[in-house]
């Protein structure tokens, strides 16, 4: 199957790339690590990107993959150079220095072959932008709107389905809830169908990200900000808010759980039921501050 | 002096005590100033991220709950140490980036070897010089004062990070907190603008007969393309932040949108200043590095005119890339196709510099004095941080490192360790020619080899986090971070105990007075300040020197 060649190709991938950071020397005994992570959170001790659950985020990883190879080339190229600097010119092994300040033909060949690498780095990035920014017809939309310290999710195209997401405290985290990570209310979304995410914010700056879908987005006030993921496995995904917006920045964590088209059903039908009777926290909120003013 | 004419004789008495540093116009006092003042600062912007870095040694909230309980007597102590954290992290980037790394790098060695390095008596505008570092110090206070006055409601100190983004800077601090901080910025970048014309005008019109532009040392080349960035994106933070505090206080909406304003607007007009500003640091240490190399390779420098225009094409396209720390906020994909295109045409005359300094040491006989390992130290940590600097360039995988630790390594790398590295290597280098006194050989390799541990240690794993997805500026993270953020807080601590090395370091100098000799490094160091005493006279070159 298509989809298992390409896992076994970003393992390869991976595990060679852990391999050669190793070679570089910049990388502890914990790189054995790498690769076994669960999907949707990190794993201790991780070094690199959290496990894809999108094409395109597989596809991220890959080009992060062709990066991070010519980089590290370039590190392990000057460093190379400079041990030869310190090893073959020094003052004792080399005790009459050369006169030289030019060499025409180096000097072209260390303007044209960085262009070179950067076209090569340049073509597959912008051909990712492209098809990260164009926003694919999509199944169905979900609004996510950022506020001080809480997401609120709407369903435009299931009806009045909307619904608060609020990061569960310490005290009340069930078995296998992260700490920080895990919201009362999670996305759910449907495997295998296009989602568009309209995001915004009702108050400062936020900004809506799950790692594993390649997927970030600010959550600006007065704006409708647009991206899309189309997830390919079931399971939950977590991320946190990644724009600075105050005091409880680093507890609005997003949740999303994939899950089959039945569950989704039957999941749209429980929570219209359930969200209809619960009054959002944003209009308690913007209540409040027009009563106060 | 015995050259002198009795015209300009009472101009030119030594002023003693407290009038000699508060009311001087003498470009090496200033620059002295500028140095103890970037010494100080560095080690309250570095206490300040130890703070950060003890509390995110181990998941969970502990010390700045703890501050805020048992130092401010806060009454929610876990909500107050929220807050706390935001303020230490926008503290520690402003004063790092306006009262270290400039004062060091511009008004220190910028004041102290501009004039000397193309042979002028001083700077253009000696009163103005004055007034540029006088400025520095109240702009220090406000940020300081800014700290202990009301930000957000309940809670004092700005929390908006040292970008400033409203509406966060706006209606999310209504506090005079936040006021405070935009002044302080003002005084700050005033100083600055006023550097910057001191700079250019010293450098075009007071240059010693035959020492033309294509003659320069180059670290002047370094500092007059530093001032015309400053001159140049200065007044645009200026612009930026006075419509940040309209909006807080005289009700203009320019970045509100229920006003018809636009935050994004802020953001754009920031980093055409903040992104300048980037190279406005890391600038003036390439002109150290290439003097240090240089001298130490007993060779001239290799490249040189390459070296001077690859420096002022870094400045030339360091103003068309600032969208680049933008790419998550919704831009067009055609604008965000041509930021990614600019920023990466930046990693063409990065790397000519950074080999060129390599054939410069090449075929050399190179010496491993203190200034030279700091100098290599600088070549390779710049060289990370920049190769990491190429993959945020790409929009398409930015998206994964966008506002997480990848991003805090990356800048770290080249500014925490790349600019403070050519900070040390200028230190160690001008140090005997500046206060007469050899530094110790022994004490500075410990603290160069110290802070190479410690700073490897603290930033290296942060590339692992950011990959991993942990945000930046974040107080409390999951566990699974623990491991990477427990090294990264040991290196920070050994970093700061390096520093502490450097100051016994600097006390002993001055204790032990070593005299060092007009040259201590030999005849390859031959920029016009070796020809002088050390210390210099309070005044030199009243016969002009002549360059061949």
């Amino acid at each position: 199957m298509m989809n298992h060649s390409k896992n076994i190709n970003n393992f390869v991938w991976r595990k060679l790339s852990g391999f050669f950071l190793l070679i570089a020397g910049l990388l502890s005994a914990s790189a054995a690590f790498a690769g076994e992570n669960d999907f949707g959170i990190a794993s201790e001790w991780q070094w690199d990107t959290q496990a894809p659950a999108t094409d395109m985020m597989a596809n991220m990883i890959s080009f992060h993959n062709l990066t991070l190879w010519i980089i590290g080339a370039v590190v392990v190229f000057v460093s190379a150079l400079l041990l030869i600097v310190i090893f073959k010119y020094n003052a004792k092994a080399n005790p009459i220095p050369a006169k030289f300040t030019h060499n025409t033909f180096i000097e072209i060949a260390w303007t044209v072959v960085p262009i070179m690498i950067l076209v090569v780095i340049a073509i597959p990035s912008f051909d990712l932008l492209y098809k990260q920014r164009v926003i694919p017809p999509a199944d169905f939309t979900i609004k996510a709107t950022g506020n001080q310290w809480f997401w609120t999710y709407e369903y435009p195209d299931h009806g009045d389905l909307s619904f608060d997401s609020v990061m569960i405290p310490e005290a009340e985290l069930k078995e296998g809830q992260p700490r920080l990570l895990a919201v009362d209310n999670e996305i759910i979304v449907p495997i295998n169908k296009t989602v568009r995410l309209i995001v915004t914010a009702s108050d400062v700056l936020h900004a809506w990200t799950i790692p594993s879908f390649g997927v970030k987005i600010d959550a600006v006030p007065g704006r409708l900000n647009e991206a899309w993921f189309k997830a390919n496995r079931e399971g939950i995904y977590y991320g946190q808010c990644s724009e600075l917006c105050g005091k409880d920045h680093a507890f609005m964590p997003i949740a999303v759980r994939v899950v089959s088209d039945a569950e989704f059903a039957k999941w749209l039908v429980e929570a219209k039921i359930k969200f209809a009777a619960t009054p959002s926290l944003q209009n308690v909120k913007v209540a409040s501050i027009s009563a106060a003013e | 002096m015995a050259t002198d004419t009795a015209l300009d004789a009472h101009e030119h008495h030594t002023p003693t005590g407290w009038r000699r540093w508060l009311m001087s116009t003498n470009h090496k006092d200033i620059g002295t100033l500028y140095l103890f003042f970037a010494i100080f600062a560095g080690f309250v912007g570095g206490a300040i991220s130890m703070g950060m870095r003890i509390e995110l040694a181990e998941p969970g909230m502990q010390f700045f709950p703890w501050i805020a309980e048992y130092i401010q007597g806060a009454d929610d102590p876990v909500d107050a140490g929220k807050h706390l954290f935001n303020v230490f992290t926008t503290a520690h980037g402003l004063i790092m980036v306006f009262f270290m790394v400039m004062p060091a790098v511009i008004g220190g060695f910028g004041n102290w070897f501009v004039p000397l390095m193309i042979g002028a008596p001083d700077m253009a505008f000696p009163r103005m010089n004055n007034i540029s570092f006088w400025l520095v110090p109240p702009a220090f206070c406000l940020l300081v004062i800014s700290m202990f006055v009301d930000g957000p409601s309940g809670y004092t100190g700005t929390g908006g990070g040292w970008t400033i983004y409203p509406p966060l800077s706006t209606t999310g601090q209504p506090g005079p907190a936040m006021d405070f901080a935009i002044l302080a910025l003002h005084l700050a970048g005033a100083a600055s603008i006023l550097g910057a014309i001191n700079f250019i005008t010293t450098i075009f019109n007071m240059r010693a007969p035959g020492m033309t532009l294509h003659k320069m040392p180059l670290f002047v080349w370094s500092m007059l393309v530093t001032a015309f960035l400053l001159l140049l994106s200065m007044p645009v933070l200026a612009g930026a932040i006075t419509m940040l505090l309209t909006d807080r206080n005289f009700g203009t909406a320019f970045f509100d949108p229920s006003g018809g304003g636009d935050p994004i607007l802020f953001q754009h007009l920031f980093w055409f200043f903040g992104h300048p500003e980037v190279y406005i640091m890391i600038l003036p240490a390439f002109g150290i590095v290439s003097q240090v190399v240089s001298t130490f390779s007993k060779k001239p420098v290799f490249g040189y005119m390459a070296m001077a225009y690859a420096m002022a094409a870094i400045g030339f396209v360091g103003f068309i890339v600032w969208a680049h720390h933008m790419y998550t906020v919704g831009m067009d994909v055609d604008t965000q196709a041509y930021f990614v295109f600019a920023t990466m045409v930046i990693a063409v005359p990065t790397g000519v510099k950074i080999f060129s300094w390599i054939a410069t040491m090449w075929g050399g006989s190179v010496e491993f004095r203190v200034p030279m390992l700091w100098a290599i130290g600088f070549i390779f940590v710049f060289t990370v941080g920049g190769v990491t600097g190429v993959v945020l360039a790409n929009a398409a995988s930015d998206r994964i490192m966008h506002d997480t630790y990848y991003v805090v390594a990356h800048f770290h790398y080249v500014l925490s360790l790349g600019a403070v590295f050519g900070i040390f290597a200028g230190w160690y280098y001008w140090f005997p020619k500046m206060f007469g006194y050899m530094y110790s050989e022994t004490i500075g390799r410990i603290h160069f080899i110290v802070t190479m541990i410690g700073v490897n240690l603290l930033f290296f794993p942060q590339h692992f986090l950011g990959l991993a997805g942990m945000p930046r500026r974040y107080v409390d993270y999951p566990d699974v971070y623990a491991g990477w953020n427990m090294v990264s807080s040991i290196g920070g601590y050994i970093s700061y105990g390096a520093a502490i090395i450097f100051i016994y370091g600097v006390i002993k100098a001055f204790r032990d007075k070593v005299p060092a000799g007009d040259n201590p490094w030999g005849e390859y160091a031959d920029t016009l300040e070796w020809t002088l005493p050390s210390p210099p006279p309070f005044h030199q070159f009243n016969t002009l020197p002549k360059i061949k």
